[in-house]
């Protein structure tokens, strides 16, 4: 295979991967933006996303209704548990919101144990995307070229929301000033609940998307907060473009890395976090913390 | 029309405001001095929810708003104008001010506050962050009046601004009162306060212990300034 094919076929590869990292990433780089906490639980609604669009898919026959339904219900479970038990404690101290966002994951990991049991759960693909399209000869799964495109079409109507709609205007005011925005009218509880609903179902749908390639197992959650909270690191905490941007470099990192230095392909990830870290400590887009 | 009788107001467990009692009438500029640390922006928190008040009553044309939320006060009709104006730094100037329309405004339209506030005009699209003072000090007040309030809290708009823009300050705070709305200003600058106010207040370790119109305030104003204001 001649080096140019090559990289545009490892480009998209890369693209693709860089799909699920953003999905992963942008929830959880909101939701601290919003409420300056650290949601542990995540990469449990990943996981979680996973389950229920496998469901979904199961009941309906259909993996488009799986897509939306799935981060749905993951974005009213994180919604609910924003209002139920979070919304108390923040006249309190941050500790209060990682031993409650851990728990979570806990709870939310027994409750999935229960409900789906141990086994790996495969979803399986409408034709069109389980298909096999050749890109200069070489065979290259049509369903990661849906992933870089779902990625593209998401990230864009994210950016789209947070500067086109009042909701999106809110949402970015409050991560500046949340008190400011209180006093000026906003019921700012329900931006808070919205965003965490938000974010939560961005997880799922990374779950959902996720799970016809590696299956919908209990396993996902843990792999996927590191992966999140490196994006959120790299990204700058609070910062869209950053984790967008992020979640492309370390999905390139990874592709390569895998690639060139396959014995180090774990540590890339976290030696690209380390030199960001060293050359700008607020992340790529954060700000000094 | 905004009436505060008895307002104590704890921070943790220092007694911050010690029995306020504050009555203002529709369309009138009541101003309150003090030196630093006597309750007056504690005065103006509490009144705006931000922080909740121990006991006494807080009433807006006869509804007692003590102990609500900060956004039920606002759509109540007050509106806030904070200490060092905390407009949104990287939202654009259109764009903190839209934070506060929440619904289209019929009084204070984006039009007529970009009229009253050329300079805003001018910078529209640029980030909060940019603007000088005194910008974003007008910024802050259209933000404020951008929700058609029946009261504003201004909370020391003169802080850092250069004698000639607090003129031009001076101004719009007449022209407010001019329109009916009902204004509490928290000032340090005096000039300001007399120039402007209907009625002067003095705080003094959470209580209003002085009150007087700018002319007679005036009158024995070296004696007042001695002992209340002066460090």
């Amino acid at each position: 295979m001649d080096f140019l094919p090559f990289l545009l076929v490892q480009c998209l590869n890369a693209l693709s991967q860089a799909a699920l990292l953003f999905f992963l990433g942008v929830g959880l780089t909101l939701i601290f933006g919003i409420m300056r906490i650290v949601n542990f639980a995540h990469g449990t609604f990943y996981m979680l996303g996973a389950f229920l669009g496998y469901s979904a898919a199961h009941l309906s026959g259909s993996f488009w209704f799986a897509l939306i339904a799935g981060p749905i219900i993951a974005g009213g479970v994180g919604a609910a548990f924003e209002i139920g038990l979070l919304r108390p404690l923040y006249r309190r101290g941050d500790s209060a919101f990682l031993m409650v966002t851990f728990g979570l994951t806990l709870v939310l990991g027994d409750i999935t144990r229960l409900l789906w049991g141990v086994d790996p759960l495969q979803i399986s693909l409408p034709n069109a995307l389980g298909a096999i399209v050749f890109l200069f000869d070489e065979p290259f799964p049509t369903y990661r070229l849906f992933l870089a495109a779902a990625g593209i079409i998401v990230a864009v109507a994210i950016w789209q929301f947070l500067e086109r709609t009042r909701l999106g205007l809110l949402i970015r005011a409050t991560s500046q000033n949340a008190e400011m925005v209180h006093a000026l009218g906003v019921n700012v509880n329900l931006v808070r609940s919205g965003i965490f609903g938000i974010g939560c179902g961005l997880a799922a749908l990374g779950g959902v998307l996720a799970a016809p390639m590696v299956t919908a197992s209990l396993g996902m959650a843990g792999n996927a907060i590191i992966d999140a909270f490196v994006i959120v690191i790299i990204g700058g905490m609070g910062s869209f473009l950053g984790s967008l941007l992020a979640a492309v470099l370390v999905a390139f990192v990874q592709v390569f890395g895998t690639y060139y230095f396959p014995d180090f392909a774990l540590a890339a990830m976290y030696l690209l976090m380390l030199l960001v870290l060293m050359i700008r400590p607020g992340g790529l887009l954060g700000k000094e913390i | 029309m905004l009436r505060i009788e008895n307002l104590n107001t704890h921070y943790g467990p220092s007694h911050i405001l010690q029995g306020v009692d504050l009555q203002i009438p529709a369309g009138k500029i009541y101003a309150v001095l003090g030196r630093n640390g006597v309750g007056k922006t504690t005065t103006v928190r509490s009144i705006m929810g931000l922080v909740r008040p121990s006991s006494g009553r807080i009433l807006l044309d006869g509804h007692d708003i003590a102990g609500w939320a900060p956004h039920r006060i606002a759509r109540a009709g007050v509106a806030y104008v904070p200490e060092g104006r905390l407009i949104f730094p990287d939202l654009t100037v259109l764009e903190n001010i839209r934070v506060g329309e929440r619904h289209p405004a019929r009084i204070w339209t984006m039009g007529r506050l970009l009229e009253l506030f050329p300079s805003l005009r001018e910078r529209s699209s640029n980030r909060g962050w940019q603007l000088s003072g005194g910008e974003q000090q007008m910024l802050a007040i259209a933000r404020a009046l951008v929700s058609d309030p029946r009261a504003v809290l201004l909370d020391e708009p003169s802080q850092g601004l250069a004698p000639l823009v607090v003129r031009e300050l001076a101004e719009v705070i007449k022209r407010l009162c001019a329109e009916g709305v009902t204004i509490l200003l928290i000032e340090q600058n005096m000039k300001l306060a007399e120039a402007v106010a209907d009625e002067l207040h003095i705080m003094v370790k959470g209580r209003i212990v002085y009150r007087a119109p700018p002319a007679v305030f005036r009158a024995d104003e070296e004696a007042i300034r001695g002992r209340y204001l002066t460090v």
